[in-house]
């Protein structure tokens, strides 16, 4: 006849009697729930956009290449290979892209773009996309060329204005917004200038550039002839170092850097769920302390502890299940906006569209954990005894309760199950629980800290609001632990996320002190070079360094001849283990084998450069034996050689015997030219040779006053000055953590709901005693003044656990992965620091609003 | 002091009792705390019966465990050694839920701080135990109890919108409508002022004659205790003296 828990939670009684008894809380309860809101939003719109995204790859999978198939080349294709080409496919759009410069006669403005020429139909899906929208059409009749739209603006330039191609100008016929398959990054690092044929001939660039691509593209009329083409190509891909993509590859490729990217983001929603999950708990917490008096009577009257149970977790049910309604509301319009965050890396439209099982599963899972967590407090309600309705102290009735032990168990294989979900790899997901139940609990420690400080401290002589302040840190009921946690939580995300950033390009920033080159002039010809440096010379420039280049290719290695060494089998009889680059006896890697190495000659070590092993030789000449050459470390270990190994290139057709007289190691990362191979001087001078100079530019006038100059004398002579690539370098990086930290957001603001949940909650809690001191005489400068002590500990202490948690992380991070020098940027996390605490004091102030503005007998009778 | 002890057959799924006189049985009850490392017995040794439908006072100084007894009584605690009857149902090893059932048959409740539940209305919180075990018609009993006790206007008003006297009125009610057999009031008036108490005491008296209900009361308050027929006095956990009618 006893009802237990589970027919008690199917009566309707029992539901009434929820409903009944959160009479007067109702408000508050709905308050404590918005603090998951925010996690829930966060989830659900992730969880529908990556099946938009997914949709979108799916819908439009045919212009992520704008056609079937492309082959790639970095050499111009022969007759032979043309006459094959054109054999394949229903239609063919032949496009040669190279680096050169585009001049804005205008402005006098110089700018190193990306040029393209393009024959046939292509995109034979998708559009190119142009402002006006005759752009490509107009391109394409050989009225003038396409510039990148960005590009335009920069320059203050439009379509109809004239620009040099080499020498020739050219109007502009259309601002470039979009071309299928390829994403606003990507254009953002190499601007992207279509032009006619007759303009690129007479420009007499192509040849005088020294790095030029080549690229077909292909339209099939039937998946079989379609595949039929796939394995011709990859007999012959090898041979002619090709490269082949296709629609499913490009499809695979990009849902899996999609997918990742959706995981990697719903894993930064997840933690603003937990913390949110987190205030439900405490929130609950508080809510059963207050209702053991009520739960006592009930079980005095007769109710059974699963009958009682069931109330209250109704309650909680019903708290959890508003905030995620809103929360999935939030988060479908939230969703509308993340395309936004992303679309410059997506080369898709992505339509909005609500998917219900997406946003179900996020909201499943975000209920699911709110409800585990809020089962926590909730236990106490089960072990009432019905005593205290005669004694208010009374011990809970029952020994340990296991099932405390079950429920953290289980929120823990909760958690790590779905990092791991998410991550795909459980030392990942592991990792991540791991660091974030690190931090959690070094926040906790630190609060504890705080607390026993704030009691140890406090001395008597110390103004009463002091007093009052820090011990309001550790009195019964106290919030310092989930403020703590509120708050440092959301500091240590944004400042990770922040340091990140900032680390990777700090790494890229010129070192002020000393004279280090920041521009670099290159694809000079040899009748070029006194003109160029006579031009920096005249402008006062340094020239810091100027290096010929000398393409050619490996011919054979150590007396092999490479092409025998790329066939060799990946791995030799008797080694099972995998195919790796390096140690002798296994195979170079292909791209060292074939790749056109762009060596420089010279009779002295550049700064950058260190001689690890064997002898620098500055000066040899064809009289002699072999040829003694400087080595890259890296390079002499794909390629199996070391001191004293031959090694002959081919340097148009005349071949060079060489043999390994040192090996050197390169800081890469200096802007500077650097070569794996290195001449002594006095062999290659006579070769056909490029010079790349590096000069020293003031700032961005002094360089584009230098480029200006230089384009006009030497059309085919680019330059690019760090400056500039630091600027692209920096919209690229920022582009992405712009997305990544949009998320973390959602944890920082539900750091910030928690802080103002727990403030008013802890006005429920304070009012009395506000109401205390202020019929004994406490004015309302006082109280404030209490609050305002009360906060300011606690935001100076969260803000510092948070940059500390973060600041060690980010050490972790740049020392293990990343492998770049630590660095601190004291202003900005200064700033973290200020904000944190403004906010928490605001808050806290705020807080008190009501306590302090009615008059004290007002407030007895509103709280009696 | 002359009790028939009545005989109870406990069977594994079937407890019914014999006699018709005890309604509450106190045998041998003895309740230890431990504070620290010393044991304190706020009990010792404590019997006696109480029969149908009588009534008596439990006094005696501050700290004698006259709250502790009642409690024990009632079945909210557990007694270190001795046993609780009641109508003949021994609390012995029964578990919290078969206790709180007990207790939902057998005993109405008057407590000195009301334990009205606040989001409650009137009404509401007279239904209680009867919604507490599913019962129907909760309503129309629970209106009639609160029309009783005068308070059928007040139906929809919450505890803080009502007077202490008229909070315990609704306990009263709310402690009557499972029909108990036996009422526990620990200082039922301890709270209110001299009027107020009396009108609240001739309703437990008149009312407990009504329904034939047994009533213990625990007080401070020696005219009060007089008008029961019997007064145990306690002293430190002892009972100093048991008299039916005591007449100081
Ligand atoms: N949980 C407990 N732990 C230790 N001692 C307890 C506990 N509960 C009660 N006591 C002690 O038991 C003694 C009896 O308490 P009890 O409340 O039963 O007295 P009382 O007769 O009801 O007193 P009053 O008239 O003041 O209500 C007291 O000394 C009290 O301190
Ligand atoms: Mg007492």
């Amino acid at each position: 006849m006893r009802q237990g828990f589970f027919k008690s939670l199917f009566s309707g009684w029992t539901w009434r009697m929820a409903w009944r008894d959160s009479r007067r809380h109702r408000g508050r309860l709905l308050l404590f729930s918005s603090s998951i809101v925010l996690g829930i939003a966060a989830m659900v719109a992730v969880g529908s956009f990556g099946q938009n995204l997914a949709d979108a790859i799916e819908v439009q999978s045919r212009s992520l290449l704008g056609a079937d198939l492309q082959v790639n080349s970095r050499q111009d294709f022969t007759e032979e290979q043309r006459e094959l080409l054109d054999s394949l496919g229903e239609e063919r759009s032949y496009q040669t892209t190279f680096s050169s410069m585009l001049h804005f006669p205008l402005s006098g403005d110089s700018r190193l773009v990306q040029i393209r020429a393009l024959d046939g139909e292509f995109p034979y899906y998708g559009e190119v996309e142009t402002e006006p929208v005759d752009g490509f059409e107009r391109f394409k009749k050989g009225d003038g060329v396409l510039v990148e739209e960005n590009l335009l603006l920069q320059f203050d330039a439009k379509v109809g204005d004239f620009v040099n191609i080499g020498a020739v100008p050219v109007p502009v016929v259309g601002a470039l917004k979009t071309v299928p398959g390829e994403n606003m990054v990507f254009a953002t690092v190499a601007p992207r200038v279509f032009v006619p044929d007759d303009v690129l001939a007479a420009s007499e660039l192509i040849g005088n550039t020294s790095i030029a691509r080549y690229r077909v593209y292909f339209r099939f009329d039937s998946p079989e002839s379609l595949s039929a083409a796939e394995t011709e190509l990859n007999k012959i891909r090898r041979k002619n170092r090709w490269g082949v993509d296709t629609v499913e590859e490009r499809k695979r490729e990009l849902g899996n850097a999609m997918r990742n990217l959706n995981r990697f983001l719903n894993l930064v929603g997840f933690i603003a769920l937990l913390l949110g999950a987190i205030g439900i708990a405490s929130a609950i917490q508080l809510h059963v302390r207050q209702k053991l008096d009520s739960v006592g009577v009930l079980r005095c009257l007769g109710g059974g502890i699963g009958q009682t149970f069931a109330i209250y977790l109704i309650q909680a049910g019903a708290l959890g299940f508003a905030g995620v309604i809103a929360g999935s509301a939030a988060g479908l319009a939230v969703q509308r906006y993340l395309p936004l965050a992303f679309q410059d890396f997506i080369p898709l439209e992505i339509e909005f569209a609500i998917h219900w099982w997406p946003v179900l599963r996020a909201a499943g899972v975000g209920f699911g954990i709110c409800l585990l967590f809020a089962l926590i407090p909730l236990m106490q309600v089960r072990r009432v005894s019905p005593l205290i309705v005669l004694r208010r102290s009374v011990a809970q009735i029952g020994g340990k309760d296991i099932w405390v032990g079950v429920l953290y168990l289980a929120i823990a294989a909760g958690v790590t199950g779905f990092a791991i979900s998410q991550t795909r790899r459980w030392e990942h997901g592991v990792g991540f629980v791991v660091a974030l139940a690190i931090s959690i609990l070094v926040l906790l420690v630190v609060a504890k800290f705080v607390r026993s400080l704030a009691r140890v401290f406090i001395r008597s002589w110390w103004p009463f609001v002091v007093r009052q302040g820090m011990a309001n840190l550790h009195r019964p009921n106290n919030r310092t632990g989930l403020l703590m946690l509120a708050l440092g939580l959301g500091t240590f995300m944004i400042l990770t996320l922040y340091l990140a950033q900032y680390g990777l390009v700090a790494e890229l920033l010129p070192n002020e002190e000393n004279n280090k080159p920041n521009a670099i002039l290159f694809d000079i010809q040899n009748d070029q070079l006194a003109g160029v440096l006579d031009i920096l010379k005249s402008q006062e420039l340094p020239i810091v360094d100027v290096s010929p280049m000398v393409n050619m290719k490996l011919k054979s290695v150590k007396g092999e001849d490479v092409r025998d060494i790329a066939r060799r089998p990946r791995r030799l009889e008797g080694d099972d283990g995998p195919p790796r680059r390096g140690p002798r006896g296994r195979r170079p890697p292909g791209w060292a084998l074939r790749r056109e190495y762009r060596s420089t000659y010279r009779s002295e070590l550049a700064s950058t450069e260190k001689i690890l092993r064997g002898e620098w030789i500055a000066k040899a000449s064809f009289d002699d034996e072999f040829i003694p050459i400087s080595i890259e470390e890296g390079i002499a270990r794909d390629l199996s050689v070391d001191l004293g190994d031959e090694l002959v290139f081919d340097i148009q057709g005349l071949e060079l015997t060489t043999k390994v007289a040192s090996v050197r190691e390169v800081e890469w990362r200096q802007i500077q030219a650097n070569f794996f191979v290195v001449f002594p001087a006095g062999v290659l001078e006579d070769a056909p040779a490029f010079h790349i100079v590096t000069t020293r530019v003031a700032d961005a006038e002094a360089s584009a006053r230098m480029q200006r100059e230089v384009t006009r004398e030497y059309a085919n002579v680019s330059s690019i000055d760090l400056m500039l690539v630091l600027d692209v370098v920096q919209s690229i990086v920022s582009k992405i953590t712009f997305g990544v930290r949009f998320m973390a957001f959602f944890t920082a603001l539900t750091g910030v709901l928690l802080l103002i949940t727990a403030t008013l909650n802890s006005r429920y809690q304070r009012f009395r005693e506000g109401i205390l001191l202020r019929t004994m005489g406490a004015n309302r400068a006082q109280i404030l003044w209490i609050q305002f002590v009360e906060f300011s500990l606690l935001g100076i202490m969260a803000s510092f656990t948070g940059i500390l948690l973060a600041v060690g992380g980010q050490w972790a991070l740049s020392s293990f992965v990343f492998e770049v020098d630590f660095k601190f940027p004291v202003f900005p996390v200064m700033a973290a620091v200020g904000a944190n605490y403004l906010i928490t004091v605001l808050v806290g102030i705020l807080g008190t609003w009501g306590i302090t503005r009615h008059p004290p007998l007002e407030l007895l009778r509103a709280e009696a | 002091m002359f009790v028939i002890r009545p005989v109870a057959i406990n069977l594994p799924a079937l407890q019914f009792t014999v006699s018709d006189q005890a309604i509450l049985q106190a045998v041998n009850l003895t309740k230890i705390y431990r504070s620290g490392d010393r044991d304190l017995a706020v009990l010792d040794d404590v019997s006696f019966d109480i029969e149908q439908k009588a009534t008596c006072a439990i006094v005696g100084p501050s700290g004698s465990g006259k709250t502790t007894l009642l409690g024990l009584c009632a079945g909210l605690d557990v007694p270190s050694s001795g046993e609780v009857k009641l109508n003949g149902n021994s609390f012995k090893g029964l578990s919290e839920d078969e206790r709180a059932a007990l207790r939902n048959r057998e005993v109405g409740f008057v407590f000195q701080n009301f334990q009205l539940l606040t989001n409650l209305t009137t009404l509401e919180n007279v239904m209680i135990p009867l919604e507490l075990r599913g019962e129907r018609g909760a309503e129309k009993r629970a209106k009639d109890l609160l029309d009783r006790v005068g308070l059928n206007e007040r139906l929809d008003h919450f505890p803080v919108q009502l007077s202490g006297g008229e909070q315990q009125r609704v306990a009263l009610a709310r402690a009557f409508i499972n029909q108990p057999k036996i009422l526990f009031a620990d200082e039922p008036t301890g709270n209110l002022d001299g009027d107020t108490s009396q009108r609240v005491i001739d309703l437990i008296f008149s009312m407990n004659e009504e329904l034939g209900t047994a009533l213990v009361l625990v007080t401070h308050d020696l005219d009060l205790a007089e008008k029961t027929e019997r007064v145990i006095r306690l002293h430190s956990g002892k009972v100093q003296a048991d008299s039916n009618a005591v007449i100081a």
